[in-house]
């Protein structure tokens, strides 16, 4: 929809500088109405938002619509119309998420505690009791073609028989229930269960005096009532079956006595899952396995494919070798194809059972095979072995670059002194090479300490470790302990706890990124000296 | 004297044996490392066209190759391959068209004008692509699933919000490398047809949109790969197997690992790679380029 605001502003052919007039009356036009338009969607669906307490992402959208009314509004700032659809974008879907994230991070949300808490009262007033001493009936339904439902209600103490509908007045009825009535035909018993979580939800009669049926005692009916009721002054929920009354503990409806009643609601609980990460060995041992895991993976996937990669560059990047561009081409594919195609073609190859590689291993080895997806130390082998394929061709191109690059005359220098080969890789290839492809590496290290995709496809981070908290394995990084945490749990889903780690990914992410650039400058300044 | 072939011989003397030596070993290595590299994609290919669907002790070059697992592939009603395929078609080339407007629009501003803001705004698009958007995955669908009360086709298990998502992450990725290229073009260009009249809306369009031309096919290309391979987002967001993307749907070929059908799964591997891996080599040139500057791909 902004878009459509910067076209229309296209019009309006406005030479950039600080006084700028639109000298088009239609660009001028069109942008007040384009303006309008996203204005009066925007206020409807932040007024909406508001009205169900949804105050965070409603304050988000109304920062991003003033923004783009200012920007489109005022000519000194016509530059950022062009910038206005992409930024708009990135503070609502990128900026905002961030915070929103270390917002979750201190709340409690997760299972049990998904809803506001306007939504767990208003799902607390809807429920319903028998009094003791209330009259039941038995109960006939009838349906209409219009799927609207009537009840024929007999008193179970015995008396006269009634009909009601939905917000109608009951109307008293003589004998038997009939196959037809008023239009409304006899619902049979056999089709009776299918349609009772329907007829369950209605209310039958005035809106303070209606019918319900049973969903516990089937063919029974009553005047229910209403089992919660909430005091905004006390800020309590009172069961006016047992008196008991619930005051909100940390997002919880608890009694004096201490019990509790599920759906609790999400609030912010401090530091606690922090706090818990750092205390609660249960979880604190599966974190730091995983942290180190993390680290390890990230960095001797860089090692190896780097390792290789520069191996291959200057083993193939002389004139005499043969089909030098077939041989770049050959090696590309590997990372050409999406990862999400190689890793379950790779786990093929692996299949204890099936797999090529493994049938192999078994064949040289008399029957043994490494156990790739059950054993913790094997299946990391795996990972970094698919790893190695997928990074390698990577590697291979930036260093075949880099290398080509390269000043020769410190090489003639250093054969007047007689160094040997190696010597020469390791005191002037190595050092050069590292200065030129060095941020690349650590561009390379980040993207693999979040690689989701290879640990989660390659066996969603199993083997899972035993006796822990939360649901974890022995492959998990940080991003897929994270994930499992708030998604793939059958134990329960825990976002708040799931987004305290993601804050601490972005943590270390902002150290890498600082060293990054440090490291960039460094290395810029060294280059320059050699 | 420049050859780089030079740097590690020593001396003169023994050059031809030893070079005869090398190469032999480089001949060797290529040959080991192609193995390595091209085995796996030449076992599905084997596996994709052989009828028997069991992978033990399958010769490479199948007896009676048939079709058949493209056939089982393209009919199956509950994994609807064709569907996946088309879905991350058009999610993909729907998101680099939008994407490289985006981009297009706000690397020529970044390049063009001077204004208040404009290193620190540029700044902060590089700084906040320093985290990956799909790590905030919990935040993410708490938005959508907000969104979706009042906006049904962006909430989620939509393609619409699954977009959003996408597009959100798409001017951090690539205004740095579409402002650079804009710079490159001289301002002596857009300033001679400003004297003359033009706006900047006409600069833009008429001169150096035609310009650009080659960095727009870039950010094209390296947008659709991106978004074609996604995996973790569109994992969280879709539930409907109807709505999936190839990359959450190939996987349920075997996720059952005893029961896992590898021809049919090979099958669908080798279609879902073809054109991300023909993109690659046909825009080889401009793409490495790419990725010496810095790019990684997931």
């Amino acid at each position: 929809m902004t878009a459509t605001a910067q076209k229309g502003s296209g019009g309006a052919s406005a030479p950039p500088g600080a006084n700028n007039q639109p000298n088009s009356i239609t660009g001028w036009i069109i942008r007040i109405a384009a303006l309008a338009i996203i204005d009066a969607f925007a206020i409807w669906l932040v007024y909406m938002m508001i009205g169900d307490g949804i105050w965070q992402l409603a304050t988000v959208l109304a920062i991003v619509t003033i923004g783009i009314n200012i920007i489109f509004l005022r000519p000194q700032l016509y530059p950022l119309r062009w910038v206005s659809p992409g930024l708009a974008l990135m503070v609502i879907f990128v900026a905002y998420p961030i915070l929103f994230t270390i917002y979750i991070s201190f709340t409690n949300y997760g299972d049990g505690h998904l809803l506001t808490k306007q939504q767990t009262i208003e799902q607390f007033e809807s429920q319903v009791f028998l009094p003791a001493d209330a009259e039941t009936y038995n109960y006939t339904a009838f349906k209409n073609a219009d799927g609207d439902f009537m009840l024929w209600l007999t008193p179970r103490g015995g008396g006269q028989p009634f009909t009601v509908t939905p917000g109608g007045e009951p109307v008293m009825r003589e004998g038997e229930p009939p196959a037809e009535l008023d239009g409304f035909t006899q619902i049979p018993q056999n089709r009776l269960l299918v349609e009772l979580t329907a007829l369950s939800a209605l209310r039958f009669g005035a809106e303070d005096d209606s019918f319900q049926v049973s969903q516990q005692q089937f063919g029974v009916a009553a005047k229910y009532e209403q089992l919660f009721v909430y005091d905004p002054a006390a800020d309590t929920l009172t069961n006016r079956q047992s008196g008991v009354v619930y005051r909100p503990v940390a997002g919880t409806w608890t009694a004096e006595d201490g019990a509790t009643m599920q759906p609790g609601f999400m609030v912010t609980i401090g530091t606690y899952n922090y706090a818990r990460l750092f205390t609660d060995p249960a979880l604190r041992e599966p974190f730091v396995m995983v942290f180190i895991w993390t680290v390890l993976f990230a960095a001797l996937s860089v090692f190896i494919t780097f390792a290789l990669g520069t191996l291959l560059a200057i083993v193939f990047d002389v004139p005499e070798m043969p089909f030098r561009r077939l041989l770049r081409s050959l090696l590309l594919i590997p990372y050409a194809i999406p990862a999400f195609v190689s890793v379950p073609v790779w786990v093929g190859l692996l299949n204890p059972e099936f797999g090529v590689v493994s049938q192999a291993i078994k064949a040289l080895t008399g029957g043994w095979a490494p156990g790739w997806f059950a054993d913790p130390l094997w299946a990391k082998v795996g990972i970094l072995l698919i790893q190695l394929w997928l990074g390698m061709p990577y590697m291979f191109i930036i260093v075949t670059g880099a290398l080509q690059s390269l000043p020769t005359d410190v090489y003639e220098a250093a054969d007047l002194d007689g160094a040997n080969p190696w010597h020469k890789f390791y005191s002037i290839t190595l050092p050069l090479l590292l200065i030129t492809v060095g941020p690349l590496l650590v561009a390379s290290f980040a993207f693999n300490f979040n690689n989701f995709t290879v640990i989660q496809l390659y066996n969603n981070g199993g083997p899972p470790m035993i006796g822990t908290a939360s649901p974890v394995g022995h492959t998990d990084i940080l991003a897929t302990y994270t994930y499992r945490i708030a998604f793939a749990s059958g134990r329960g889903a825990d976002q708040g706890y799931a987004a305290a780690i993601t804050v601490i990914i972005f943590l270390i992410l902002v150290v890498i990124t600082f060293f990054q650039f440090r490291y960039t400058n460094m290395l810029e300044e060294r280059g320059e000296n050699v | 004297m420049s050859k780089p072939g030079g740097r590690y011989t020593t001396s003169v003397g023994s050059m031809r044996r030893g070079k005869m030596i090398a190469l032999i070993f480089r001949i060797v290595l290529a040959i080991v490392v192609l193995i390595f590299a091209l085995f796996p994609i030449v076992w599905v290919l084997s596996a994709s066209f052989n009828p028997t669907n069991s992978v033990v002790g399958q010769p490479l070059i199948p007896p009676n190759p048939t079709l058949d697992n493209y056939r089982a592939l393209l009919n199956d009603p509950l994994n609807p391959f064709p569907q996946w395929m088309l879905n991350s078609f058009y999610l993909a080339v729907l998101t680099t068209i939008i994407a490289v407007i985006i981009t297009t629009l706000a690397a020529y501003a970044f390049s063009r004008f001077r204004f208040n803001g404009r290193r620190q705004l540029l700044q902060s698009i590089l700084l906040i692509q320093v985290f990956p958007n799909f790590l905030n995955m919990v935040a993410l669908f708490l938005i959508l699933q907000q969104l979706g009360n009042y906006l049904p086709p962006v909430g989620l298990n939509t393609h619409g919000g699954l977009l959003l998502l996408y597009l959100g992450g798409t001017l951090g990725v690539n205004t740095w490398l579409m402002k650079g290229y804009f710079d490159s073009i001289p301002r002596d260009l857009d300033e001679a047809a400003t004297v003359d009249g033009a706006g900047p809306w006409l600069v833009f369009w008429v001169i150096l949109v035609p310009l650009v031309r080659p960095i727009l096919v870039v950010v094209g290309m390296l947008t659709f790969i991106g978004i074609y391979s996604e995996y973790v987002l569109a994992r969280i967001i879709l539930t409907d197997k109807a709505l999936y993307t190839l990359s959450v749907g190939l996987n349920l070929f075997i996720q059952n690992q005893y029961s896992g059908r590898w021809g049919v799964f090979s099958a669908g591997a080798l279609i879902a790679a073809l054109p991300v891996v023909l993109l690659f080599l046909i825009f080889q040139r401009y793409l490495v380029g790419g990725l010496t500057s810095g790019s990684v791909k997931g």
